[in-house]
This record gives structure tokens, C-alpha cells and sequence, in this order.
């Protein structure tokens, strides 16, 4: 169980400096993250070329230092994308096309011409209001069963196994489940990322609660708190950064599951616009969709760092 | 003294169960506290030190034997037996002020037989006055996190003696701090203490400070089954100084006590394990 807490299934995303999972390590991060990027050999190396006659009061170097990298790695990232474009003769279209594409599609997100025919803005506002309706009911139900099963032993043992088994689960294998019970594509959807989100919430939100030191709980005994400001004053805020990782997790999952889910179940949203551009072999379009999903997924992940930061208090030393 | 057994634990004994089976931590424990006594305890590392400040505290119960304070028999923990921790346990999400705010709302704040509750003015004053008595006036709205050890620890003393406890028990207060600072808040405590008077049970393996601030020393004898091995009243005249006790005979000989029990009677003899 307790490893859980560390595992991201955005494992390829922990490798960037701004997105590291543990609750302990993001007041860390968020000091360090300047000074992360340049590695000490680079700045050894570049430091004669770059620092010469600066104007003294702004640190241009560092600055150059730590953008010089992403950016490079952007255009390796661009250049390689074109050079498969050259190979497969125009199969997978160039940076350039698909850039004024994306300039066009992006000019009118918000037109309707038929339920098929939705402009990308109405498509990622639907999946969004898919995530956010299942992840919502995951963490109504998620992390009050969570303090629960922290709280008692009994709960703990009886749930483990449950979710042992049940957490392994590819989310897209309750889809059908979803369409037998619920009878429509959309709760199916919405099921679909209630089931996938609701694991990382109990998890972390049960281990947060058994990890509140025993040194407050021995605190709350000597001051004989009552039991309403043990929840309010002990329990809540020592809990509190464990959840919002499980919540970050959680949002996490859903946006990778939301996709898939829509392929199968159609509609609008941008799962669907990618599986309907395919059908049209609109490979621009997709490549945009894959853009515009990264970059939500980015924005989500981010948006919770922050709020999981601003609540994360540092951890009592000796 | 007006009352010689303001806490008297009786024939205590402590047993633990394990996953190797059961421990015995202390066995036949007999001690009393006068009112407004200082007493330290002092031993080696796992000599059970921590365990008889918790059976006072009322953190835990003992396997047998009974433990009485002010004439009631110690069921459990409260406010009147303030606890200062080892490893100060403030709540790193208050701030100081909150902190100390946490308990002195609980004692004062709440209608408690026999005592009037506290205005929320009154309850601001007393916790204004108890970081006022500890120096850290300046630092209450500052979070735990954002203050030296030394004065997470003042807030610690702070929050115990904001309740006005009839017993402060103090576990190793002092341990975690570099020496300077440790000198510093020893001298504090000792002057805090005359003039609020408390009852204090401190546990420490610091033979100096245990001189110091003791009327009492309580030396404890090497676990597991620990008990008391010796007490050694200390009559040095208060207000003590350190700089001139540094080479009072008086002085020297208490120490040479603790030291010639702790090191040659009860050398420690590391375990095969």
C-alpha cells in the first residue's frame, strides 16, 4: 500500500524537474526547480562564452542556462518529427503543415455543424466535463473511504484484497460493465473514470492517515482535544498532502483514460475526434489532438502541484 | 513543602508485548514528588527513562502498580499534567501562537466544573503571556517551520505551561539542541520555575543538567527490568548560577555522584544482540 503513494502512472513525466509525485519532496521541488536544469558541467563549460560583459543585477547567463535546454530539446524533438515526415514522404505531415492546420482549426474552436462535426474547443470541454464529473463522484466516494480504512484496522485488512485485485484493472475493462448497467455511452464514460480515479485517492488518502505521527496524536491526548479539532487541527491538515497527491494521481488517470474511453464510446470529446480523424485520415488532426492533449494533461498536472504545495507544510525535524 | 507526596507511584511496573514476547521495561518502581519539587531522572539509553514519564503523563497505563497525583489516581492523560515533548510536536501547520492558542482554548475556553470560562480576550492574553514568559513575543505568528530549534522548543515549554499545569513533565527537552543553546534554556527553565512554582519531572541524561536544575535526582538503573537504583537529594541554595557552580565543591560532588553511579555502578553494558 505504501508504495502506491510513490508510483505515478505518469511515470514518464517524473523525469521533468516540475513533476515529482511524493508530498514530501514538492516544498523541495518548488526551491529547486530554477536550479535543477543546468547540470554543473554545463555551466563549467559555457561559462567563458556566455558570462563575458553582462550588465551586472540580472542573471542572463543562468537565464540562457536554463531555457537552452528545453528549447533544444523542443527542436530535437520537431527535427526528428520532420525528418519521419521526409522519409515517409508526407504519410505523417510536416511541422509546417500541420502548423498552419493547427492555425486554422484553432482560429474557430467553438463551431457546431452536426453532432459529428464539432469544433476542438467544444471537443476538449466535453471530455473535461467527463473527467471532472467521474473524478468528482470518485472523490466523494474515494476519500471518506479512504480515512475510513486508515482509520481502522479492520476496514484496512478487509478492503486490501478488494483493491489488490481490482486496481490492476485496465480501466477500459469496466467499460462494458458501464454500458450494461448504465445503458448510455456517456455514464459509461463517466464510469469508466470513476473506477480508474477512485484507487489512487483511497490509497494515499488511507496512508496519509496512518502516517499521522503519533507524536500529534500524543498531543492531541495531552491537550484532550475534542474530536472535532483532533479532525479540524491534527488529522485533516497532516492528511492533506498525501490526498492531494492521490488526488493529482487520480487526475492524472483520468485524462490518459478519458481518451481511450471516448474512442469507444463516440460522441464529442477529443478521444473521439482523434478516433473520427483517423477515420478520415486527417493525420494533421491528429497530431493536434495529440498537442492538445498533452498540453490539458500538462495544465492539470501543474494546476494540483500548485495547490498541493501551497498545503504542504515542512515536515517536523528533531 | 506543603505536600510530600503530590505524585506517588507505587510498586510500578511496565511490561510491553512484543513480537519476540514480553518485555519487561520496569519492574518495582516507588517514588514520590513533593509539590513544587524539580526532579530529574536520569540513565542510560533504554533504561525505561521515557516509559515512567509516560506512565505519569497517563500516555500509557502500567501492567501493574498504581501512580497518584494530587490525591486522584492517573487514568489518563490531561492538560494538568502538560507533556513537553522530545522532538517539540508543535503542529507545523499553526503557527506559534495557534500552537500555544490549541491548549490554552481547551483548558480555559471550555466549561470545566468548577472554573469560570475565559473570555476569547482572556484566552489571547494568556497565550500572549505564556510566549512572553519564554521569550518568543516577536515570533508567534511565525510558522514552527520557520524558527530555530531552540525556539520550537521554547514554544514547546511555552504551550505546557500556558495551560498552568500542576505537574510540567519534560522529556529530554534539551537533547536535540547544541550546547550553547541548551545552556541558554536551562537557565530560562530554572528561572521560569521559581517563579511559577512548578512541579517538574524532567527526564534527561545530562548529568550537568540534572544537577542543576534538580531537587531531586533519580538515577536509574540499566535495562530491561529497570528500576530506581538511587535518589540524590540536591541542597545546592536556588537561585543556582552555572558560572558559580562551575567549581563549588558542593557542586562538584553531586556530579561526582550521578557520574561514579552512571559509569563505574551501572556501566553499560551493550547487548549480544
Amino acid at each position: 500500500m505504501v508504495s502506491a503513494v510513490f508510483h505515478s502512472p505518469l511515470s514518464a513525466a517524473a523525469e521533468s524537474p516540475f513533476l515529482v509525485a511524493t508530498p514530501a519532496s514538492e516544498a523541495a521541488v518548488k526551491k529547486e526547480a530554477p536550479l535543477a536544469t543546468p547540470t554543473s558541467t554545463h555551466s563549467a563549460a559555457r561559462a567563458p562564452e556566455s558570462t563575458a560583459p553582462v550588465s551586472p543585477g540580472y542573471d542572463w547567463s543562468g537565464l540562457l542556462l536554463r531555457l537552452l535546454p528545453p528549447v533544444l530539446g523542443m527542436a530535437l524533438l520537431i527535427g526528428a518529427w520532420a525528418l519521419v515526415s521526409a522519409v515517409t514522404k508526407g504519410s505523417i505531415p510536416s511541422p509546417r503543415e500541420t502548423l498552419q492546420q493547427a492555425i486554422t482549426i484553432f482560429s474557430d474552436p467553438f463551431y457546431r455543424k452536426g453532432p459529428n462535426d464539432q469544433g476542438v474547443g467544444w471537443n476538449v470541454l466535453m471530455s473535461l466535463e467527463r473527467v471532472a464529473l467521474g473524478f468528482g463522484l470518485a472523490a466523494a466516494v474515494g476519500i471518506p473511504l479512504g480515512f475510513l480504512i486508515g482509520r481502522f484496522e479492520f476496514l484496512s485488512r478487509m478492503c486490501q484484497p478488494i483493491i489488490s485485485l481490482l486496481r490492476p484493472v485496465s480501466p477500459l475493462a469496466w467499460l462494458p460493465i458501464g454500458l450494461l448497467v448504465f445503458k448510455g455511452a456517456n455514464p459509461a464514460a463517466i464510469w469508466t473514470i470513476f473506477i480508474c480515479s477512485i484507487w489512487p485517492m483511497v490509497i494515499n488518502t488511507a496512508v496519509g492517515v496512518q502516517r499521522v505521527p503519533q507524536d500529534y496524536l500524543n498531543v492531541a491526548r495531552v491537550l484532550n482535544l475534542s474530536e472535532w479539532k483532533i479532525v479540524t487541527r491534527i488529522l485533516f491538515p497532516s492528511v492533506l498532502p498525501y490526498m492531494l497527491t492521490g488526488v493529482r494521481l487520480a487526475v492524472g488517470t483520468a485524462w490518459l483514460v478519458i481518451v481511450a474511453a471516448e474512442m469507444l464510446t463516440g460522441g464529442v470529446g477529443i478521444g473521439f475526434w482523434v478516433w473520427d480523424e483517423w477515420n478520415n485520415l486527417n493525420v494533421k488532426n491528429i497530431i493536434i489532438a495529440i498537442v492538445v492533449i498533452g498540453t490539458v494533461g500538462l495544465l492539470l498536472e501543474y494546476a494540483l502541484i500548485r495547490i498541493a504545495t501551497a498545503f504542504t507544510f515542512e515536515e517536523v525535524k528533531a | 513543602m506543603m505536600q510530600p507526596k503530590y505524585i506517588e507511584i507505587q510498586h510500578v511496573a511496565q511490561t510491553f508485548k512484543t513480537k519476540k514476547g514480553f518485555f519487561q521495561a520496569l519492574r518495582d518502581i516507588n517514588l514520590t514528588v513533593a509539590k513544587g519539587e524539580f526532579v530529574t531522572l536520569i540513565g542510560h539509553s533504554g533504561c525505561g527513562k521515557s516509559t515512567l514519564l509516560n506512565l505519569i503523563a497517563g500516555l500509557t497505563m502500567p501492567t501493574d502498580g498504581t501512580l497518584i497525583c494530587a490525591n486522584r489516581e492517573i487514568a489518563g492523560p490531561g492538560p494538568e499534567r502538560a507533556v513537553v515533548f522530545q522532538n517539540h510536536s508543535l503542529l507545523p501547520w499553526l503557527s506559534c501562537f495557534e500552537n500555544v492558542y490549541l491548549g490554552v482554548e481547551r483548558v480555559f475556553g471550555t466549561r470545566n466544573p468548577g472554573t469560570p470560562v475565559d473570555s476569547k480576550a482572556q484566552l489571547k492574553a494568556r497565550t500572549e503571556a505564556a510566549l512572553a514568559l519564554v521569550g518568543l513575543s516577536a515570533a508567534a505568528h511565525k510558522r514552527p517551520g520557520e524558527i530555530s530549534g531552540g525556539m520550537k522548543q521554547r514554544v514547546g515549554i511555552a504551550r505546557a505551561l500556558a495551560m498552568e499545569p500542576k505537574v510540567l513533565l519534560m522529556d529530554e527537552p534539551f537533547g536535540a539542541l547544541d550546547a550553547l543553546t541548551r545552556a541558554k534554556l536551562q537557565d530560562e527553565l530554572l528561572e521560569i520555575v521559581s517563579r511559577t512554582q512548578s512541579t517538574v519531572v524532567m527526564v534527561t541524561h545530562d548529568v550537568d543538567e540534572a544537577v542543576l536544575l534538580s531537587d531531586k535526582i533519580v538515577m536509574m538503573t540499566n535495562g530491561p527490568a529497570a528500576t530506581i537504583g538511587e535518589t540524590l537529594p540536591v541542597n545546592l541554595p536556588r537561585p543556582r548560577s552555572r558560572v558559580e557552580l562551575a567549581d563549588s565543591a558542593q557542586y562538584l560532588f553531586y556530579r561526582k555522584a550521578v557520574i561514579d553511579f552512571l559509569y563505574t555502578r551501572q556501566a553499560h553494558v551493550e547487548k549480544a544482540a
